[in-house]
């Protein structure tokens, strides 16, 4: 067992983990946060995506004792105060999401997208989306909601 | 890390270089490129030297994976793990590159055709380490290209092609080289293509027939997403288009 204090959601939390274990499994079974969920469990299909110092990166192919220090960001983080941000907003508005499975994943991914690149086209989303697995949307208003909330993104960034 | 996920590795000891300083720095001068073993395919996007400085490399790499194994995956360890159908291995070995590997005995070089032995078996020794790899100085006018065909995006490619030539001045090819990958058990050079083609012109005649010959001894890989014949078809596609490509593609 390995003492790790990652900084998870903005806050430092201190967890006993065993070295083998992953960050997606630490995240849902220590720390219960099952916003984060685990499908194919070897990189692939997106849905355990959580943004780790900045970059949106498979949970499932990191171990919990490589993010000793890390700031991480779940999807339990997005929201503030109850509220849903921008870019949750606008899956709801554009009914971006159905069984919600892939749904943490992609909105984990598309956050760390548009804070890096708010100005990011619909060919640039639909590559980066190429990651995440979804099965009920075809994907048409999920891309639709990622381009309506760069806005929210261009806006922070500008600092108004 | 998949491999640990589906067991098909089960090592004893597990090291991470996280903490290791200088493995993740992209040194380009005057004698080519090294790479740091810890060099993330995130940080070779968005180096805009390497466009200039290894175009083909930059070409390749965005092929990689997806978006969020960009963000991790590194140099070292795709040389490492070997797989045959990856793009930096047949990088690596068309463009004769070195790996350097460190071990208790010291620091060496090994080019990249001894490197790679069988999939996911490199000549690297259990108590080595890789630490960089070197690419040769890049000529501004080479002409190359870069072809992958998976069947989604991010998917590993059911073949690859890799080519770069430099053009004389009586538009003859020289310095031809030749990779294919996801069609053997390792990323292979297609040295008889390359030995029909040096000095020629690029006709397009000439050029087809040297890639059947180039293909003709090639023991295909054949699985449940293509099987040899069409693997074989589909390399010699891939091929073809690179040869256009880098015939088409005005050097910088």
């Amino acid at each position: 067992m390995t003492s790790i204090t990652p900084i998870i959601n903005g806050v430092a939390v201190t967890v006993e983990v065993p070295d083998r274990v992953t960050l997606a499994d630490t995240l849902r079974d220590k720390l219960r946060l099952t916003g984060t969920h685990v499908a194919c469990e070897h990189g692939v299909c997106g849905a355990c995506t959580v943004i780790v110092d900045g970059l949106a990166v498979r949970s499932c192919l990191m171990l919990a004792v490589q993010a000793d220090g890390a700031a991480i960001t779940t999807v339990e983080g997005l929201s503030k105060n109850g509220k849903l941000s921008a870019l949750q907003d606008a899956f709801r508005r554009h009914h971006a999401l159905q069984c919600g499975f892939c749904t943490s994943g992609i909105l984990t991914t598309m956050h760390a997208l548009l804070l890096e690149e708010p100005d990011a086209g619909e060919h640039r989303i639909r590559e980066v989306l190429s990651g995440n697995l979804c099965r009920c949307t075809g994907y048409i208003p999920i891309v639709e909601a990622v381009l309506e909330a760069r806005a929210a993104y261009a806006q922070a960034e500008s600092g108004a | 890390m998949p491999m640990l996920a589906f067991r098909l590795a089960t090592p004893r000891v597990l090291v991470d270089l996280r903490r290791v300083s200088g493995l993740d720095r992209i040194h380009i001068g005057e004698q080519g490129v090294e790479l740091g073993a810890k060099v993330r395919w995130r940080d070779i996007e968005r180096d805009t030297r390497l466009a200039v400085a290894q175009p083909l490399l930059a070409e390749a790499v965005r092929h990689i994976a997806h978006y969020q194994i960009r963000n991790r995956g590194t140099v070292g360890g795709s040389l490492a793990h070997a797989d045959p159908a990856a793009e930096l291995p047949a990088i690596a070995l068309t463009c004769e590159a070195h790996i350097v590997a460190v071990g208790p005995r010291g620091e060496r070089e090994i080019p990249a055709a001894e490197f790679f032995l069988a999939p996911l078996v490199t000549a690297l020794e259990p108590d080595e380490l890789i630490v960089a790899m070197r690419l040769s100085a890049w000529p501004k006018a080479r002409r190359f290209s870069f072809k992958e065909l998976s069947r989604r995006l991010g998917d590993f490619a059911l073949a690859g092609a890799a080519v770069f030539f430099d053009l004389d001045e009586r538009g003859c090819m020289r310095a031809l080289h030749v990779g294919a990958f996801g069609v053997a058990d390792k990323p292979v050079r297609l040295l008889e293509t390359e030995a029909a083609l040096n000095g020629m012109r690029p006709e397009p005649a000439a050029v087809a027939e040297a890639i059947k010959l180039g293909t003709s001894g090639l023991e295909m890989r054949s699985d449940i997403h293509a099987d040899a014949d069409y693997r074989r078809a589909l390399l010699e596609t891939l091929l073809t288009r690179a040869f256009d490509e880098a015939m088409q593609r005005s050097p910088s």
